[in-house]
């Protein structure tokens, strides 16, 4: 399966945070580029999905889930912009 | 590899997604399908009845869940063709031969069905008409750099079923009486593979601002212009706005047509903070 927009795991994502994150703003660990998050790609399999920097590719964050719990990892982002208003 | 959403900006975009208080908080919601039609030989129209749906910006998808009765779940994300208050939302769906999903929404979907789904998603890959008491307002003073955003004109482009989110666009452009210029680059196979043919053509006839452009790639219709065949960068340059017009680009369609187009998007100059991007995924 080819890898889809960051926008893709709105829905995952909202399972988990308060407010729509692929709209949030990240730094990459990697490259130091900043965009939103739903700029990344993602790649989905059966385990679970993988966010990566569209610049540099290098993983930003990581989600598994199975039917009792979550897994949620940002290894590759620095820092996360939210807009108040 | 090259990439359209390639950011090395160190600001956010230019025309910032909408921050969290304007957004309806996304929730899994019981649709119960109000109406199906065929959309083309291999997709189909559904029409759904949400209850608790809060409404949905122009852009934004949902994701659907169908359970077996031994538990198994698949989730896929949809584009919603419709957009604004109320509780309906239309979805078009291609069928994909070898699809676990696609063709039981296609072919086995009826009337009073009921589905699971969970929206609506995605603030980023939106378009809101312009608010023009507000743009006025702004627009007074001499950097009204409100009004300088907001007047910048949109380019849609659309390959295959990535026509669905744009559709929704187009169509709040016109309801919303819009004044920004809009156009839509729509590539499809044959002209029997049009997803909203009549719609489209209606919204281009009664619009000096839309303007659609298609491209066949497989088959003309008689008469055509154009020989078949893909969008190319010669094409895509005809086509669309200029980047010197700064117009904000929303491309929408399989991953490998979105890739090509973007990347062409830059070569030509526009800007990668103003091209959003939905890849559908395949290839
Ligand atoms: C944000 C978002 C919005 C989407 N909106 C729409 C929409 O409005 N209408 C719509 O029809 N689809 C849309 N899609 C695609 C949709 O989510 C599914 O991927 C698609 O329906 C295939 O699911 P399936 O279960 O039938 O196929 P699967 O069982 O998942 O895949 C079957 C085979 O088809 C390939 N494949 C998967 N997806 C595609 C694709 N999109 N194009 C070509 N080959 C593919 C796979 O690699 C695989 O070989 C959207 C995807 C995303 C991420
Ligand atoms: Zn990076």
């Amino acid at each position: 399966m080819q890898h889809v927009d960051g926008n893709a795991i709105a829905g995952p994502l909202a399972e988990f945070f308060a407010f729509d994150v692929t709209t949030a703003v990240a730094r990459c660990n990697g490259c130091g580029s900043v965009a939103e998050l739903a700029r990344a790609m993602v790649y989905t399999s059966p385990a679970g999905s993988v966010l990566r920097c569209a610049s540099c590719e290098q993983v930003l964050a990581t989600l598994v889930e199975s039917d009792d719990r979550a897994w949620i990892g940002f290894s590759g982002v620095s820092a996360i912009e939210v807009r108040r208003r | 590899m090259s990439d359209a959403s390639t950011a090395t900006a160190t600001s956010a975009t230019s025309e910032p997604a909408p921050a969290l208080a304007a957004m309806p908080r996304a929730g899994w919601h019981v649709a119960t399908v109000v109406a199906t039609r065929q959309e083309t030989a291999k997709a189909a129209r559904l029409e759904l009845d949400v209850d608790g749906w809060p409404g949905n910006a122009a852009g934004q998808h949902l994701d659907l869940r169908l359970t077996a009765p031994d538990g198994y779940t698949v989730t896929r994300s949809y584009s919603i063709a419709s957009s604004g208050p109320g509780t309906r939302v239309v979805l078009a769906v291609d069928k994909l031969p070898d699809g676990e999903v696609s063709p039981f929404l296609v072919d086995e979907v009826r009337v009073g069905d009921r589905l699971e789904v969970h929206g609506p998603l995605g603030a980023f890959f939106v378009w809101r008409p312009v608010d023009r008491g507000a743009v006025r307002a702004a627009g007074d003073g001499a950097g009204g750099a409100a009004s300088a955003l907001r007047a910048r004109p949109v380019q849609l482009i659309a390959g295959g079923s990535g026509i669905v989110p744009l559709f929704a666009m187009a169509t709040a452009h016109a309801e919303a009486r819009d004044l920004t210029p809009f156009r839509m680059l729509y590539s499809v196979r044959t002209p029997d593979d049009l997803f909203f043919a009549e719609e489209l053509m209606a919204l281009a006839a009664a619009s000096d601002v839309f303007r659609l452009d298609l491209v066949y790639t497989r088959r003309t219709p008689d008469g055509w212009p154009n020989l078949a065949g893909r969008v190319t960068r010669a094409a895509l340059a005809a086509a669309v706005l200029p980047a010197t017009e700064r117009p904000i680009v929303y491309v929408c369609g399989s991953t490998g047509f979105v890739e090509r187009v973007a990347s062409w998007l830059i070569e030509l100059g526009h800007d990668a903070r103003d091209i959003r991007t939905e890849r559908f995924g395949g290839i």
